[in-house]
């Protein structure tokens, strides 16, 4: 085969210079400089924070491996460009194998993969496939190079304090992986019009280079075939040691990232691996100070970033005009990390990441919705990132004076309002309530199967307290023998933890946990999804923790609640997942399916709905943070639920409540758009004889 | 620069519902929260940051009961160098006057260039900064906004003035300041920096150490004695709103369209 030509191995150049001796040289040189890039791109790595929970549930990441990296299962999302990238990640996967045999050709001009040889089946096979993978790979970067560079999508942008426009790195690299298939297919195609028997499938780059190349001389030819074979070897290297220096460091640390993902949801990262809560005294900092506070993991992921904007995207934040950008956190930090660690020289000792890389206006802004984790391909992590950067302020004092009140108000009386104890199940003694039901208060004197966590707001709120007597009203009427803790309960800490304040969490969650366990409760349910998350995922060896929602879905099924037809059947009605009911505990379907069951009820959905829900404004300690904002979220949100063609948002959280009903005052929106809890909505419709 | 500065533990009237008790001369103490009087963690938090810019230490003192340790404590987890705690059944009952003698025996056991006080209390009449500036002999500057420090013996103080404007004004160390809010941002202390300091001792000096007579402080050196402690009787035109918070909020407005204040 291609005897007519002398193949790039054996030529000799200049007279002097054997062919495999250049093929050699640029595999040493490009395998060389890639393997030292690689280990200085390691550097950080290994004087990063600790984290032993990525090697565990093998079986179930490799499942995670195949949906998400392999099968690329997010990229759908965004249909139109997430097609473009499947077709180059398995372009990608299919040519590598010829990409490797053909630096290897270079050398051994007969070298021929095992049971890939063109006279083998399998062989002649993979030769036809490949062709039109890279065909394929060509026009499908073709027009990701014109979708970048001529309609330049909105979520590319890079705003001015940012720094620079990203567009031209996109196009580069397109244009890079263009070249490559270009002249791997000239070089087939030379080789094919000089007449090797090879193939030329129909309609593939091989092919169309071969119909114009065909008639050519043979010295033109042996040209052709020589240049594009070299040129093709150096881009390769070319490429393969370019992409560690930004955004496509992705097709390296891809695989590695999604193995490592995280798998859990719902909870937070332990302060430092490895010590446990009673270990927590002995540390000597908490959180993220410096760049190499961060795990290893966290720092994988600011190099897995491919910057695609999906994450800010979908952040309520950055969508408010809030001065955070997901993405953001990752490039500058990925920047940094380059800067602090660079390729040519020593690692310098910049120690300074909070004011010059991370501001912390940035970092109070986040809600911990999780809209951005849910939509990122490579399963880069924030929130976890975000609450260790919050610890570290924590830890130096560095906490926002609207924050410090509630903080020091919780500590004392375990509520951010600082309301008093013997006040927390004050709520029950309404006089219209307290004439029908009566709600136990579990102590040494009365018990209870089920617990009612209330928490703080719906304790102490005047509005959310609404939600509790709901709640117990449904409890009761479905005949479930509940109590509540009353002063014993202190808040749930779900916020707390979350913005940083991990010792005073420990207090409330080893507060509360003695307070459960010494009432012998079997089983825990509430309304307030923030607490639901807390007790599930943050707190341990507790009984079994359910969301009203659940409840009411099974006591539904089970004829214990009857409802009656909707009282205005003129509204449409639309759910707001609260993000801890739905992203991050993914109960999307009770609340819908309570909702539903109220007879000739209209519900709708909004388009930001279920695992793309639009957070409100944030929970718990969130309330008292004054950001800086263009547009309150919870606007927006209600925004939505008008454009979705809805008059009434049903929720399950009282700060979702909180926030939307503020939300619909300061649109203007009084009398047009409602909002009701799903507790409440259901007590308006329970049949009571 | 040694700084030395005055704390109060009172109760947080944010986080407490005061009620005046049975016998009347004092608020029902039962349910209370108590924490650092606002303005002192101001002070505080000033002092640190005078003493990160030019050295020296922060010290800081209370006068009180047992209990009066967890707000030195907390102030010591901000960043304060040392804290003494004034403490004797004899200091019990003491007017105004007779804490600041009691501070005066302190801050003359040390040798402290800049004496800071809280503007006020939440509890307090504000009267320990000039009384204390007035028996020591040394000039004074209340509701202090701005502290610089121009040389070893010179300091350049802004006072708040009403009507919001401002006055400077040029000081000889040692000096007493009353310190406003809104000079900085305190910063936060949590229970991790307070488990930290937990363990540092904290000295107490009695009216022996100190060398007072008993007689001259407490409630029997006291020339200033409170008699009474009540909530006001509704004057004429006050009124009370009752309801949910909506309710009143709905009444305020209609009362003010009535009265024209809003139209």
């Amino acid at each position: 085969m291609e005897s007519m030509l002398i193949s790039p191995a054996k030529f000799i150049f200049f007279g002097f210079l054997p062919g495999w001796v250049l093929s050699l040289s640029l595999l040493i040189i490009g395998l060389g400089v890639f393997t030292y890039i690689i280990w200085k791109r390691i550097l950080p790595i290994k004087n990063a924070s600790p984290d032993n929970s990525r090697l565990d549930r093998i079986p179930e990441r490799i499942v995670k491996l195949a949906k998400l990296w392999f099968l690329q299962a997010r990229h759908p999302r965004y249909p139109f460009v997430g097609i473009l990238h499947i077709l180059i990640f398995f372009g990608f996967l299919i040519l590598s194998v010829r990409t490797g045999s053909l630096s290897v050709i270079g050398i051994f001009e007969n070298f021929e993969l095992p049971g890939l040889a063109y006279n083998q089946p399998l062989g002649q096979v993979y030769n036809i496939i490949k062709d039109y993978t890279a065909t394929i790979v060509f026009f499908t970067c073709l027009i990701a190079a014109v979708r970048r560079s001529l309609f330049k999508p909105a979520r590319y942008n890079v705003p001015e304090k940012y720094g620079h426009d990203h567009t031209l790195e996109a196009v580069f690299v397109l244009a890079i992986i263009m070249g490559l298939m270009i002249s791997e297919s000239i070089f087939e195609a030379a080789a094919a019009s000089a007449g090797n028997d090879g193939h030329t499938p129909q309609l593939t780059l091989v092919w169309m280079f071969s119909e114009i190349l065909n008639g050519s001389s043979h010295g033109m030819l042996q040209k052709t075939h020589l240049v594009s074979y070299f040129f093709h070897d150096a881009l390769f290297f070319f490429f393969l040691c370019f992409l560690p220096m930004g955004k496509h460091f992705h097709v390296i640390t891809s695989v590695f990232n999604v193995f490592f993902m995280r798998i859990d949801k719902g909870n937070i990262k332990p302060v430092v691996y490895g010590v446990n809560d009673e270990g927590l005294d002995d540390l000597e900092s908490f959180g993220v100070k410096k760049i190499e506070d961060f795990t290893w993991k966290h720092m994988l992921d600011f190099y897995s970033c491919a910057d695609c904007g999906r994450c800010s995207d979908h952040c309520p934040a950055n969508a408010a005009g809030r001065p955070l950008s997901p993405r953001f956190i990752s490039i500058k930090c990925r920047d940094f990390l380059f800067r602090k660690y660079p390729v040519i020289g020593k690692p310098s000792n910049n120690r300074e990441l909070i004011g010059s890389v991370l501001e912390k206006d940035e970092i109070w802004s986040c809600t911990t919705c999780g809209a951005c984790e849910e939509e990122c391909p490579l399963l880069i992590e924030y929130i976890d990132k975000i609450v260790d950067v919050r610890r570290g302020f924590v830890d130096d004092g560095n906490v926002p004076q609207s924050l410090q009140k509630p903080l020091g108000a919780l500590e004392k009386r375990g509520n951010p309002w600082g309301k008093m104890e013997k006040k927390r199940a004050d709520w029950a003694k309404d006089e219209d309530f307290s004439k029908d039901y009566t709600v136990k208060i579990l102590g040494r004197k009365e018990s209870a199967d089920t617990l009612y966590f209330v928490d703080s707001i719906s304790s102490y709120d005047d509005r959310m307290q609404d939600i509790a007597r709901a709640t117990a009203r449904l409890l009761s009427d479905s005949g479930i023998d509940y109590g509540i803790l009353g002063k014993l309960e202190k808040d749930s800490g779900h916020e707390v933890r979350r913005f940083g304040e991990e010792m005073l969490f420990q207090d409330l969650k080893d507060n509360n946990t003695e307070a459960i366990l010494n009432s012998g409760v079997k089983n825990i349910v509430t309304a307030d999804p923030h607490a639901y998350n807390a007790l599930k995922n943050d707190y341990a060896n507790l009984p079994p923790v359910v969301h009203i929602s659940e409840v009411i879905e099974r006591k539904v099924k089970t004829g214990d609640i009857r409802l009656k037809e909707i009282e205005d059947k003129s509204r449409v009605y639309t759910f707001h997942d609260p993000c801890y009911l739905g992203r991050h505990n993914e109960l999307y379907a009770p609340p819908r399916a309570v909702i539903d069951a109220v007879p000739g009820i209209k519900r709708i959905d909004m388009k930001k709905s279920g695992d793309r829900s639009f957070c409100c404004g944030g929970g718990g300690l969130m309330l008292f943070y004054e950001p800086e904002e263009e547009q309150r979220m919870g606007v927006l949100r209600v925004g939505m639920a008008k454009e979705a063609g809805a008059n009434v948002i049903v929720t399950a959280c009282p700060f979702c409540l909180v926030n939307i009903e503020d939300a619909i005052k300061v649109a203007g929106m009084e009398g047009e758009m409602n909002a009701i809890d799903l507790t409440e909505l259901i007590d308006r419709h329970v049949i009571r004889e | 620069m040694e700084i030395l500065v005055c704390v109060k533990r009172v109760p947080d009237t944010s986080e407490n519902e005061i009620e005046v008790n049975s016998n009347g001369a004092d608020i029902e103490r039962d349910d209370l929260v108590y924490s650092v009087n606002e303005w002192d963690n101001y002070a505080v938090e000033e002092a640190i940051q005078l003493r990160d810019k030019v050295g020296g230490s922060v010290t800081v003192v209370t006068v009180g009961d047992d209990e009066s340790e967890e707000v030195l404590r907390r102030e010591m987890a901000m960043g304060a160098d040392k804290g003494v705690l004034l403490s004797d059944d004899a200091f019990t009952g003491s007017d105004g006057m007779g804490t600041t003698a009691i501070l005066k025996a302190e801050i003359e056991k040390g040798k402290y260039d800049l004496i800071l006080t809280g503007a006020q209390a939440d509890d307090g009449a504000g009267q320990i900064g000039g009384m204390l500036a007035s028996i020591l002999d040394v000039p004074y500057a209340s509701l202090v906004n701005y502290i610089e420090v121009l040389d070893e013996n010179k300091i350049k103080v802004g006072r708040e003035i009403e009507g919001g404007n401002q006055e400077m004004n040029e000081l000889n160390l040692p000096c007493v300041l009353s310190i406003q809010t809104g000079i900085n941002e305190p910063r936060y202390v949590g229970i991790r920096g307070i488990r930290k300091v937990a363990k540092l001792e904290i000295p107490i000096h009695g009216a022996s150490d100190l060398g007072i007579s008993a007689d001259s402080v407490g409630a029997a050196g006291a020339r200033v004695k409170r008699v009474d402690y009540f909530v006001p009787d509704f004057g004429e035109g006050a009124e009370i709103l009752e309801g949910s918070t909506d309710e009143k909020i709905e009444k305020m407005i209609e009362i003010l369209k009535a009265k024209g204040g809003i139209k």
